[in-house]
């Protein structure tokens, strides 16, 4: 730009930003630094508990007194397991509705989304009935199967608008040459879809790391995930400041980083394509 | 390009999303649709007999359900404005030129990445707790008596923090947008002497409605459905504050038993939802044609 931008307000542009970052931030950098004192540091007032001894006391506790590495585990296995399944299931969907559209195509899309927007709690009694009645009920099995299904219609829309980008002609072309279609999906097209797979398994691990609405209804202990456990720390009796603190940022942090390295497919992925 | 036989071979690829898609739609619902017409609570150890609209009669004329939906407006369109507002903002200012970009950036949008259980519990507690939280600290640091928010202002905590996790998620999409902005029609304007208000006003709010639009309605559909914030931090009270339509049901079904009031008010909070995501898709639709 033939524009110049002077130092003066360049300088007074990066410290107004930098403070509302450093505001927006700072709960979250808050509770990492409560994380490093004991329970009793922990409530003192701001400066006095940063200026109390750090220690890693409370990262011990979570581990021994409440078994933090189970909760830990399954929600790893249901976010990572319903992103899984979900796009076992939905690629060759998207593949097909990006590569052979028909007329009813755009229809079909619009109607998976739909189910997005079904609200949980209309279907909360069937489902919570049902795993009762089928033993489900706080199973990782049964989570996982729930949140394939609230994974797949956004799984779908994004592979598809990735899907869209990549230039049939090229397909046509192997086409041609005589690749078989199960070549040219495996040789062709995996390739060149990879990155769009990629940002569509991080958004969705990260979707289904944070969901809490079925994992609070449908887990109480063995398959509960994080979502829950930190709900624990809810009650009045069970309420210790250091250690939910620990609790929070070891919940939080995978996710986070995830999250940094996604933002660009996150507008996309959450706009379902309407802005880039 | 597609022959005979790939659309066949498409067919098959398709199928298993829609069969459990409409599976997972119709089935659940369908059976929700059944019990609200039953006078079912699990407590009471009797068959299940007909009941006709008496659920809905129940859970409409119920005092709580008018509170509910102002509750849950309140909550929708509260965090709407200020994450609206206040990402247009941010997004105007993390848009100008200045050191540290890509780390402001990732400051900004962390708290999207925060499971909504630990946002709910972190503000509840070491901010907004009148005895240890941060809030009370700095209010007896000023000489001022620590205010319990959510005793005090329950709906508007909860607002603020529902709009703390979305901020991110508005000035993230509105920073895309912006970005993408014509920087010589820009430059054009304001060579043809175009103030800096008009340029915003007629360069950028215009630019810009797409990409509110998106973020008003997707926002729409995950607030309607706040439930976990709500759980952990006030449990839809004091009283019935912060109840809001889910929670209504949830109380209704989970807590309550009663299964078929439950599953009224279930229908109810769908067909609501329902209005709104009508516009929603047609948004969407549009913008799958452009």
């Amino acid at each position: 730009m033939a524009r110049s931008t002077t130092t003066n307000s360049k300088v007074i542009v990066t410290i107004g930003a930098w403070l509302v970052g450093f505001l927006i931030f700072f709960p979250i950098l808050w509770i990492f630094l409560m994380s490093f004192h004991t329970e009793g540091d922990a409530i003192k007032s701001p400066f006095a508990m940063l200026a109390s001894p750090w220690t890693t006391e409370a990262y011990q506790a979570v581990q021994t007194q409440n078994g933090y590495g189970k909760f830990f585990m399954n929600s790893v296995v249901i976010s990572v397991g319903s992103t899984v399944l979900a796009l076992i299931i939905g690629i060759p969907a998207a593949w097909s509705m990006a590569f052979v559209p028909g007329k009813k195509t755009k229809d079909l899309l619009m109607w998976m989304l739909s189910t997005k927007m079904m609200p949980a709690v209309g279907v909360l009694i069937p489902m919570y009935l049902g795993f009762k009645v089928t033993g489900l009920l706080d199973t990782r099995t049964g989570l996982v199967a729930i949140g394939t299904l609230i994974n797949l219609p956004i799984v779908i829309w994004m592979l598809y608008t990735y899907f869209k980008e990549i230039p049939g002609e090229i397909l046509e072309a192997a086409r041609m040459d005589g690749a078989s279609l199960s070549s040219e999906i495996l040789y062709v097209l995996t390739p060149m879809a990879l990155p769009g797979i990629a940002s569509t398994l991080l958004l969705n691990v990260i979707l289904s790391w944070n969901e809490a609405f079925w994992s609070l209804q449908l887990t109480t202990s063995d398959a509960a995930p994080l979502t829950q456990f930190i709900a624990s720390f809810s009650a009045p009796e069970g309420l210790f400041y250091a250690k939910l603190s620990a609790a929070s940022t070891m919940a939080i942090a995978p996710i986070l980083i995830m999250g940094w390295f996604s933002q660009k497919q996150l507008v996309r992925g959450l706009t379902f394509g309407a802005v880039k | 390009m597609a022959t005979q036989h790939s659309r066949i071979a498409a067919r098959f690829m398709v199928a298993p999303s829609v069969v459990l898609l409409f599976l997972w739609m119709i089935v659940p619902l369908v059976t929700t649709i059944y019990f609200s017409f039953l006078d079912y609570k699990l407590l009471v150890p009797k068959p299940s007999t007909w009941a006709g609209f008496d659920n809905y009669y129940y859970f409409l004329t119920d005092r709580t359900f008018i509170a509910s939906i102002l509750h849950t407006l309140a909550i929708v369109l509260g965090v709407l404005f200020i994450t609206v507002v206040g990402g247009i903002l941010l997004a105007l200012l993390m848009n100008m030129p200045f050191w540290g970009q890509g780390i402001v950036r990732v400051l900004v949008i962390a708290p999207f990445f925060v499971m909504p259980t630990v946002s709910a519990l972190v503000w509840k507690n070491m901010f907004m707790n009148p005895v240890n939280g941060m809030f009370a600290h700095i209010a007896k640091g000023l000489g001022l008596q620590p205010f319990d928010f959510l005793s005090q202002a329950p709906l508007l905590s909860i607002i603020g923090i529902v709009a703390w996790q979305w901020l991110p998620f508005a000035t993230l999409i509105l920073l895309t947008s912006l970005q993408s902005l014509d920087g010589e029609q820009q430059e054009a304007a304001e060579m043809d002497g175009a103030s800096v208000l008009s340029r915003f006003f007629y360069l950028t709010v215009p630019h810009l409605t797409r990409a509110v639009t998106v973020v008003i309605l997707i926002q729409t559909i995950f607030l309607l459905a706040v439930f976990a914030e709500i759980f952990v931090t006030t449990s839809g009270g004091p009283g019935t504050a912060t109840t809001t339509i889910s929670y209504l049901v949830y109380i209704q079904s989970l807590v309550k038993y009663d299964v078929g009031a439950g599953s009224a008010g279930g229908i109810i909070a769908v067909i609501l939802a329902n209005i709104v995501a009508f516009f929603a898709m047609r948004m969407i639709g549009k913008n799958l044609d452009a």
